[in-house]
């Protein structure tokens, strides 16, 4: 027996306009629930709905991002169905004539790269938020701040081959969305939402058996959505050893429970839910024009693939490096501007990688929020380079330029300045060095001479101990030598 | 003259001239409503006649008196009950609605009160604007004022008959298929459905949204074009509304029939027509060919489907636009059911009448998959395909004639049962709704029962201005 996964992905952006898909509410995230609402959101009698004309512009963005084709007519759909955060009883959506169609996203996992199609991105609005309370009262309310935000959903096709799979696609998608600023594709707080639908071809005895199509909702990030896609193939697997194989079975809805790592199927409905889709009399067809495609190609930029590879093309770094400096767009950008000019930019790919990127984490910041200049990053090589401080220093440098962040500004050279960091580098001052530290040590001195090599270091460590680590650690070790052999 | 008898355009005249006070006029429509309120078999039109309406007027005249006012200033207007007023219960002749009040006006009603007007009240309808006899109201059947036997037409029956029995000089209704014009015939009033796009759909509470447009009826042409001239243009708030300026299509100029061409469909004409709506029709047509315009009769094949058509979209279009009234936000809700599912449907089942209820059956059905190629999409291509044939005879003609009703109007009671009857009586006004087209009814005199009666003239897209033009020639001079 062989099988093959197949899964396809759904994915929901919410874009980061000013305004609501339908409305002039603004468009932000929590608040004091029904703050940000008005006739129309709130779906009240008589309310029309105007498009969010920005809406429309991220849409073709992104389209092109993926590589779609732009529809020159597209129009709005009403999908029909009830629910507290729907408060139309409709979502406006677009349901044959989506904006745009026919895209791929470049896939790389397990070091393997492969193209999953996208069959169609399309504009919708989101729904409100129910809180249902747990005080024992059954008192359900409906929050309709996020009601009317705009959203694209993605359709690929089903294309993907494995969980890890889905996974590099959704964080292409996310990686792309935040290059072209139109999301921030915030998993935590639903500005990126994700459905897959997954089953598994089966060839056994040279026949294809496929298992009913399983769609799986609820993964709230990307560990989550690797374990539930690969649970949900242990699953599957398992149901075909104890049931066999079937032709029949409709597609289901499981839940991704984070708790059990397990998917739960969902209350199955008795027919299938017809939208009654039919097109939205309220909001006319929408005709874009080439002028209109080619202005929002020129916003497109540089994407995270071309990127990655022209950072390992021009500054020699390697893949790793260049996936994660180009895990956000800020970050990338920070790397190459203090790397502009100098000679051995892996040192500062690293070093913004390691002790930037590091900074970062403890502090649970953005890049955005971290107010150290580029520049600076570079002039600490460049003190290195001059000698004026040793990398060790530079660390330590590094640690009072974040500690001062929050109030003002300062260069490394006003740190080194300030707190005397500048390294001694006058031959004549650390031979005087060497000599005292001779002097005081004779056993290691003996040692080293006897062929104990290790007395160096401990020889080294006393200068540097006496100076404050400040000793140029070049000049202090060839002196000591010299001495030493002497 | 009585205050009570005056139309629009005179009332401002005397309010110009400071003849008289907007107090006045508001407490002489307020006296005539309450006297009709004491009588036998009152009229039923108004649901509401708006306490603060005399407040509102005491306003205006101070405003008025500051010497800056409003082109409308003081003038007083019946609101259909599913137009929005801020601050004031809107229910579409509903209970699901019972007890909402609207915390913003409809874009209508915002310009007219920019230039001073004042809402006398909200007037009764069948509910959510379906019906043709306005006895579809959660408020009860509204009473023709000529013959109280009689239904007033619908659905905007309540504003027909105020404006038609001195409680209001003037009244917006509202038409997705004809609910204003079949009311006007009935009564013995002007009746206007303007092009879709003239008047902003903002605040109207929404029916079929591809038909839906406010409508104006009066006693005078000059009236509507008055409203016209402060409502009319493009509102940011409806996608669909026009950019049209109709800032001077008020007072309406003298209109040439000479040579004017006037094309009635063979379809609305010779079969299934009353014959006294007939003679009518002929009583007219020999008026115009007098004053040297042109009368044809040309066939117009698919208006016969219009109302197939019609009762395909109106319905699929309703059935999404009164999904909102779940219970959830606003009006009624029934408290006892204890699940989510449960609550909507007890209460819909009890929020909603049997006619509505219905509409949504038809809506639902017709958009449902497997069925919505066979009915809605259907009904949509047929419906380009009517207002191709229409434009067409439009290029050639400058006025399409015919009669407003089919029949005479009806008793109360004699077509609640009859829903399919009632519907055919929309034959001679759908198309207009279907094909976006302005179209006018005008009381061309009574019946040998005393009711009168209307025909219809409908004209090229935004033309609104000679369709009033040619009614007031005949204001002037045909009766």
């Amino acid at each position: 027996m062989e099988y093959k996964v197949v899964i396809g992905c759904e994915v929901h952006v919410q874009l980061l306009t000013k305004t609501k898909a339908f409305c002039s509410c603004e468009n932000r995230f929590g608040g004091i629930p029904n703050t940000r609402v008005c006739p129309v959101c709130l779906g009240l009698p008589g309310a029309l709905p105007v498009v969010n004309r920005t809406m429309v512009e991220y849409a073709i963005v992104a389209g092109l991002a993926l590589n779609c084709k732009v529809a020159r007519v597209t129009k709005f759909d009403r999908k029909n169905y009830m629910y507290p955060d729907l408060p139309k009883g409709y979502q406006i959506s677009q349901y044959d004539m989506p904006i745009c169609y026919d895209g791929y996203l470049e896939v790389e996992s397990n070091g393997e790269k492969r193209k999953v199609r996208i069959r169609r991105l399309h504009m919708e609005e989101d729904a409100g938020k129910n809180i249902h309370l747990e005080d024992g009262s059954g008192l359900s309310y409906v929050d309709f701040n996020r009601c009317g935000t705009p959203l694209l959903e993605i359709v690929s096709e089903p294309d993907i081959t494995s969980p890890s799979e889905a996974v590099a696609y959704v964080q292409g998608i996310k990686e792309i969305m935040e290059y072209l600023g139109i999301s921030d594709c915030n998993m935590e707080e639903g500005s990126l939402r994700c459905d897959a639908n997954i089953n598994l071809h089966i060839t056994d005895g040279g026949k294809l058996y496929k298992t009913p199509i399983v769609e799986v909702k609820n993964m709230n990030s990307f560990r989550a959505m690797k374990t539930a896609l690969e649970y949900e193939v242990k699953r599957q697997l398992e149901e075909v050893e104890l049931k066999g194989y079937s032709d029949r079975g409709f597609k289901v809805t499981r839940g991704y429970d984070d708790k059990t790592g397990k998917t739960v199927a969902q209350r199955v409905k008795e027919e299938e839910s017809d939208y009654r889709y039919f097109p939205e009399p309220d909001l006319k067809p929408i005709f874009i024009t080439d002028e209109l495609v080619e202005e929002m190609r020129k916003r497109i930029g540089e994407l995270p693939a071309a990127k990655r590879e022209r950072l390992i093309r021009e500054y020699g770094i390697t893949k790793n490096d260049a996936y994660t400096l180009c895990s956000s767009k800020a970050f990338s950008e920070y790397f190459e501007e203090a790397a502009r000019g100098y000679r051995e930019p892996k040192k500062i790919a690293n070093w913004v990688i390691t002790e930037v990127g590091g900074f970062l984490n403890r502090e649970g910041i953005s890049i955005e929020e971290f107010l150290i200049p580029p520049s600076h990053i570079r002039r600490l090589f460049e003190l290195i380079d001059e000698g004026k401080i040793s990398s060790k220093m530079a660390k330590e440098v590094f640690a009072e330029m974040t500690n001062s962040m929050g109030n003002k500004i300062v260069t490394p050279d006003e740190i080194v300045e300030k707190r005397g960091l500048a390294q001694i580098t006058d031959r004549i001052e650390i031979e005087k060095l060497v000599n005292r530290v001779m002097e005081e040590n004779p056993k290691s001195v003996e040692d080293y001479r006897r062929g104990r090599d290790h007395a160096l270091k401990y020889l080294m460590g006393q200068v540097m101990r006496i100076t404050k680590g400040k000793a140029n650690p070049q000049i202090t070790s060839d002196i000591l030598k010299e001495k030493l052999e002497r | 003259m009585k205050i009570v008898d005056m139309s629009l355009v005179q009332l401002k005249d005397l309010l110009d001239r400071g003849e008289l006070s907007s107090v006045e006029i508001v407490r002489a429509f307020r006296e005539s409503y309450e006297e009709d309120c004491s009588s036998d078999k009152p009229i039923n039109g108004y649901i509401e006649f708006f306490e603060d309406a005399e407040k509102t007027a005491e306003k205006s005249d101070q405003v008025r008196a500051s010497g800056e006012y409003g082109i409308l200033e003081g003038l007083p207007i019946a609101v259909k009950d599913n137009i929005l007023v801020s601050g004031h219960y809107a229910t579409c002749g509903s209970n699901i609605l019972k007890g909402f009040k609207s915390p913003y006006s409809a874009t209508v009603i915002e310009r007219l009160k920019n230039e001073g007007i004042v809402p006398l009240g909200r007037t009764n309808m069948d509910e959510f604007a379906m019906g043709s006899t306005c006895e579809y109201s959660a408020y009860g059947p509204t009473r023709n004022p000529i013959n109280r036997e009689y239904v007033a037409g619908g659905s905007s029956g309540g504003s027909a008959a105020v404006v038609a029995s001195g409680q209001a000089p003037c009244a917006l209704g509202s038409e997705t298929g004809g609910s204003v014009r079949l009311p006007a015939s009935f009564c013995g009033l002007y009746g206007l459905k303007p092009t879709y796009g003239t008047l902003s759909r903002y605040g109207l509470v929404a029916f079929g949204s591809s038909l839906d447009q406010i409508g104006i009826l009066s006693r005078v042409p000059d009236d509507i074009a008055l409203i016209l001239s402060v409502a009319a243009g493009q509102d940011a708030n409806d996608s669909t509304s026009a950019d049209v300026d109709f800032s001077d299509i008020f007072p309406l100029k003298r209109f040439v029939l000479k040579g004017k061409k006037f094309a009635i469909p063979k379809e609305l004409f010779e079969r299934g027509i009353d014959e006294e709506v007939k003679g009518a029709i002929e009583r007219f047509s020999k008026w115009l060919e007098e004053r040297g315009a042109i009368v044809d009769i040309v066939s117009i094949p698919l208006i016969e489907k219009s109302v197939a058509i019609y009762y395909i979209i109106a319905p699929a279009e309703a059935s999404s636009n009164l999904s909102r009234y779940d219970g959830v936000r606003y009006g009624y809700r029934n408290t006892e059911a204890n699940t989510l599912e449960a609550m909507y449907i007890k209460t819909r089942s009890e929020g909603f009448g049997k006619e509505v209820k219905r509409r949504i059956f038809i809506g639902n059905y017709v958009l449902s998959s497997g069925y919505y190629d066979a009915y809605y999409k259907k009904a949509m291509e047929v419906r380009e395909m009517l207002k191709n044939e229409l434009l067409q005879v439009l290029k050639s003609y400058d006025f399409i004639l015919s009669p407003t009703s089919p029949v005479k109007p009806f008793k109360i009671g004699e077509k609640v049962d009859d829903p399919l009857s009632m519907y055919l009586a929309d034959i001679c006004t759908t198309f207009a709704n279907l094909a976006s087209l302005p179209a006018l009814s005008i009381p061309v005199g009574k019946f040998s029962s005393g009711l009168p009666v209307g025909v219809q003239i409908a004209g090229k897209m935004f033309d609104e201005s000679r369709l009033l033009r040619v009614a007031k020639l005949w204001e002037q001079e045909g009766n």
